[in-house]
């Protein structure tokens, strides 16, 4: 996919969300100078694409309740990586899952990363378990990492914003701060159903 | 508490925002089929209060990784008395977004996104250089998962 300076221009509009006015792109159009219908057919192709992944209401997990976040790291035989990588990815619980390389030379031998988040480690732990269970995980060394700390979380700046000369950017709040888990904001959950993909 | 349409934005709007010049007019003209009576302003007054409450950090686009600029997940061992003075060293740097502690010797993991591979590993050699920590660089091989936003009833 190759982005040109227009895309750039539009990603680094973009990248610290949407304005919450009644013509967001429209906005973006302006400062880009072109109209509002180019604005949103390029942000359609970046979709269909695959370019952007989704896009939308983006949480903040610890806020909303789910204060527990492990990353487990696996270390997999390269044969199995893609199948079981796959299964991994496929429940509910698991918002990444990531080949990354080992790296004997620095005490590092995993090769996949899955995030699950849950209310507690408890549930966590329990998924987890449900997860290697399934997938008959038994002889596959793994490890939770949880989180213990919180310093920082935004979203992702690929652009520098500085480097186009457009006026105000649109600036929304970065957790920055450092956050301890233990913070009381308990929020009772919707058991809806959504479409499973798990 | 959260109030229905509260409920309703996180858990169902996490992907599929609509690309129409109006779209908190089209997500109100949706929410009103599954007989939600809200207005377009109800809808934007509703996201910027969560956004206010800290439960969004925002409404937009997550980028593949690696499709636009260079990005990659690191880590340091971090002596546990030098953990806030590194994580400040680590935070300050624009190009981090996610900046954790984490259990494991490996203590301190985050996220550099920035323009371009290189200066990745500009961000990593300074970071090196400005702790004296020896940073596990760990860029992405192969994404797997296909991010539907998170459910939150999970």
């Amino acid at each position: 996919m190759v982005l040109d300076v227009l895309d750039q221009k539009l990603i680094a509009l973009i990248q610290d969300g949407l304005g919450l006015t009644r013509k967001p792109f429209a906005h973006i159009a302006e400062q880009l100078g072109v109209s509002e219908q180019q604005v949103i057919n390029r942000l359609q192709e970046l979709k269909d694409n695959g370019t952007i992944k989704r896009m939308g209401v983006i949480v903040r997990h610890r806020e909303l309740g789910f204060k527990a976040n492990a990353m487990v790291v696996w270390d997999i035989p390269e044969h199995r990586v893609v199948q079981i990588a796959t299964k991994i990815a496929a429940f509910n619980c698991v918002t990444l899952c990531y080949q990354r390389p080992r790296r004997p030379s620095q005490q590092w031998s995993y090769n996949l990363f899955s995030m699950i988040h849950g209310k507690d480690r408890a549930s966590v732990l329990q998924r987890l378990e449900d997860i290697v269970d399934l997938l008959e995980l038994q002889d596959i060394n793994y490890q939770p990492l949880f989180s213990t700390r919180r310093f920082k979380q935004r979203g992702a700046r690929y652009i520098d914003p500085d480097k186009f000369s457009s006026s105000e950017q649109p600036s929304l709040s970065a957790a920055t701060s450092q956050t301890p888990l233990d913070d009381k904001n308990d929020f009772s959950f919707p058991l809806v159903v959504r479409h499973a993909y798990g | 508490m959260l109030t229905q349409l509260e409920k309703q934005l996180l858990n169902n709007y996490q992907q599929g925002m609509p690309l129409v010049s109006e779209p908190y007019a089209e997500i109100a003209k949706e929410l009103n089929l599954k007989g939600f009576a809200v207005t377009e302003q109800e809808v934007i007054d509703c996201l910027s209060q969560l956004q206010d409450k800290g439960l969004i950090s925002r409404i937009g686009p997550v980028f593949k990784p690696k499709s636009v600029g260079g990005s990659t997940l690191a880590a340091l061992s971090v002596p546990p008395e030098r953990m806030d003075e590194v994580a400040e060293i680590v935070n300050s740097f624009e190009q981090v977004n996610h900046n954790y502690e984490r259990e494991h010797q490996y203590n301190l993991w985050f996220v550099v996104a920035t323009g371009s591979q290189n200066e990745v590993f500009q961000v990593l050699a300074e970071i090196e250089q400005q702790t004296g920590l020896k940073v596990l660089n760990l860029p992405m091989e192969q994404d797997y998962h296909i991010d539907l936003g998170f459910p939150l009833w999970c």
